[in-house]
């Protein structure tokens, strides 16, 4: 069996904001098999992007990471200098950001952004090396050569996506880290630029993790799918345990709240919203987060954090429901 | 509250609208946001029609000309009958009362200053809702447990303090306040986390059944749209590819453009394959940029040279159905006013 890619050991994030300290990753571990596609969902607050921002150590002041351990092919990136982790990035470890509207530099030419990148990490081959393998890369991407002498301005929604991905394949990366790639797009555009996204992973046999809060598309693009609830990972597990028998309360609830296409006519429920309202972080309830919104809270869950724990084969939660099962603690990881 | 004085009176209906942005006689850069788009919106019998299209396809600026917020370069929108240009000032306090809406960002419409009370005072005070302090408070805190809020999590609180869900359903709240006879409803939860959605469309459905408030859902999202209307009109670049009852569009889609746009969305569905499904054909005429026919010609598998020459009409395919689409050319030609308002029992006069 192979080694994990990516192990991540309970990764601590706060930001210290004028009422007192916000811990918005709380103890989040999980680890990812070389070419594994895996998804981190959750509500907005719940900690997902932080997560994914800590993993790049792109965690800007007031928020630091406390604490936990990354390991990227051997190395804890968190103990690294900062121009260690420099090197690192976009080379072993790439990022596609959220809403690539924004996150293209305006005045610079498609060429220049991709060519910022390269030269940052050493790759000094002369000019006509470079546009040729930028007129590759942007083909790989499903855009034409001449994109590389356009402004973002000119680029549709879409192709702005596709030029980030390019950027992010760049140096062939072991992982790439998407936060809601497509969730800008229209949803024709999405799955095309989705499968492209997919296409270049599976061709350079690169991780995914990515970070989205749509159910329907995690199902159809990860393989698993961890669940976080104000900052902590309360479920981990396949996208069919997660959808068909998941175990704690709020996946089962998010799950019932999703809407179906099935017809109207000959199904037997409706999706329904989670009552209550996700805490404020600043004044989590003691025990489970969850709990004053969960409908199978017992006593313990007012007094004790329940731990991540394996379940199942594969399926972990946070749950003290599952108290009598069989238990084992450690990295939810791929079977 | 007025009553229309006849009951044969629509209370929202568009006429032959087009809008187009730009131009002038050397301006190139004309867009046509919506062409030629009729509806009509009944008084007197509430329903929930979702109008659903991508990015670019008309659905915002339909929603301005329905509030009056912009003009139609051609064709009237009319409400109780009379052009809403030419309303007079009570009339147009009335329009203003009567259609109500619910925008898309509910962090943009507060203002951070006032407390979210502020938000349903003015109403009450602008429209004379209620006679004394005490009765504005029973309005407000009725309304608000309407939607499914707790009166003392909500009152008394700033816009910052509450969640994207709580903040809609005080704008659902609002609008409900005033008990419109429409409320048109621009992408309202695309914003809010998905467990909230549920709820903030429950309330909306709860909206239309219990107070007899019609609801134009407007959306780019086909799942919701198919969860909370009863009608769907399918734009596409400013035209309606389709129209019809949602459970035979959105089960049965006839326009090439409705089976593209439901095939594309990925369902939480272990057992449906989505990556890698995409397998139409090019259009034949992939190539050509400016399609004086169908505007779907140059994306479409099943495009004839007809359908780059001509614009299809609207054949009839059931009896509350219309799809503009030459493939459906042995059915009836019908007119697209008779088809975007609910199916008729006695013929509606204006």
């Amino acid at each position: 069996m192979s080694e994990p890619v990516l192990t991540i050991k309970d990764l601590r994030v706060s930001y210290q904001t004028p009422k007192g300290k916000v811990r918005a990753v709380d103890g989040v571990s999980f680890s990812l098999m070389p070419s594994e596609r895996f998804g981190l969902v959750g509500e907005s607050g719940s900690g997902k992007t932080t997560t994914a921002l800590a993993l790049l150590r792109l965690i800007k002041p007031p928020g630091v990471i406390e604490s936990g351990e990354v390991h990227l092919a051997g190395k804890n990136l968190l103990s690294l200098s900062e121009e260690q982790m420099r090197r690192v990035r976009l080379a072993e470890l790439s990022m596609i950001p959220q809403g690539a509207m924004n996150s293209l530099n305006p005045v610079a030419t498609v060429n220049n952004q991709i060519i910022d990148g390269l030269r940052d990490h050493g790759v000094n081959s002369p000019k006509h090396v470079l546009n040729e393998r930028i007129a590759d890369l942007l083909k790989r991407v499903g855009l034409e050569p001449s994109v590389a002498d356009m402004y973002p301005h000119e680029l549709s929604g879409g192709m702005k996506q596709r030029v980030t991905i390019a950027i992010a394949i760049s140096m062939g990366p072991k992982v790439i880290v998407a936060d809601e790639p497509t969730s800008a797009l229209d949803v024709v555009i999405q799955m095309q630029v989705m499968e492209t996204l997919i296409g270049l992973q599976e061709e350079l046999g690169a991780s995914l993790v990515m970070i989205g809060h749509d159910m329907g598309l995690m199902a159809q693009v990860v393989s698993r799918i961890g669940v976080m609830y104000a900052g902590k990972l309360v479920e981990v597990g396949t996208v069919r345990d997660i959808l068909l028998s998941p175990l704690h309360p709020y996946t089962q609830l998010l799950v019932e709240s999703l809407p179906s296409m099935e017809s109207k006519l000959t199904r037997t429920r409706r999706p329904r919203g989670i009552p209550g309202i996700t805490p404020s972080l600043l004044d989590l309830p003691a025990g489970c987060a969850f709990r004053p919104r969960c409908p199978k809270a017992i006593e313990q869950c007012s007094t004790i954090t329940p731990p991540l724990e394996k379940v199942r084969a594969d399926q972990w939660t946070a749950c003290h429901l599952y108290g009598e099962t069989e238990k084992q603690d450690g990295i939810p990881a791929k079977a | 509250m007025e009553r229309p004085k006849s009951k044969m009176e629509s209370l929202l209906k568009l006429e032959n609208v087009t809008k187009i942005f730009g131009g002038g006689l050397f301006n190139r850069h004309r867009i046509t946001a919506l062409e030629n788009f009729s509806m009509t919106i009944d008084a007197e019998r509430p329903s929930i029609t979702a109008l659903v299209g991508e990015s670019g396809s008309g659905k915002t600026t339909l929603a301005r000309l329905l509030l009056g917020l912009t003009r139609p370069t051609t064709g009237r929108v009319m409400y109780m009958g009379k052009d809403i240009t030419t309303l007079t000032r009570r009339e147009r306090k009335d329009f203003r009362r009567n259609v109500q809406v619910i925008f898309q960002d509910p962090f943009e419409v507060y203002n951070p200053f006032y407390k979210v009370d502020h938000a349903l005072n003015l109403p009450i005070r602008k429209f004379k809702l209620a006679q004394s302090p005490e009765e504005a408070r029973d309005l407000l805190e009725n309304t608000l447990r309407g939607v499914g809020l707790l009166p003392e999590d909500t009152l008394g609180r700033y816009p910052h303090q509450l969640s994207g869900g709580q903040r809609q359903r005080i704008m659902v709240a609002r609008a409900l306040l005033m008990r419109p006879k429409v409320i048109v409803a621009d992408e309202p939860v695309s914003m809010i986390d998905a467990s909230l959605r549920a709820t903030v469309l429950e309330n909306l459905r709860e909206l239309n059944r219990d107070f007899g408030i019609s609801i134009l859902y407007i959306t780019h999202d086909l799942t919701t749209a198919y969860e909370i209307s009863e009608r769907i009109i399918v734009l596409y670049k400013g035209s309606v590819a389709e129209v019809g009852d949602v459970e035979s569009v959105v089960q049965e889609p006839e326009h090439p453009y409705t089976r593209l746009l439901i095939r594309s969305i990925p369902m939480a569905d272990p057992d449906q394959k989505w990556l890698g499904s995409h397998t139409d054909q090019d259009s034949p005429f992939a190539d050509t940029l400016n399609v004086a026919g169908c505007k779907f010609a140059n994306r479409c598998p099943h495009a004839m040279t007809v359908c780059v020459e001509t614009a299809p009409p609207y054949f009839k395919t059931a009896t509350d159905r219309a799809t503009s689409c030459y493939l459906y050319e042995k059915s009836p030609v019908v007119d697209l006013k008779d088809m975007t308002r609910l199916p008729d029992k006695s013929p509606v006069t204006s």
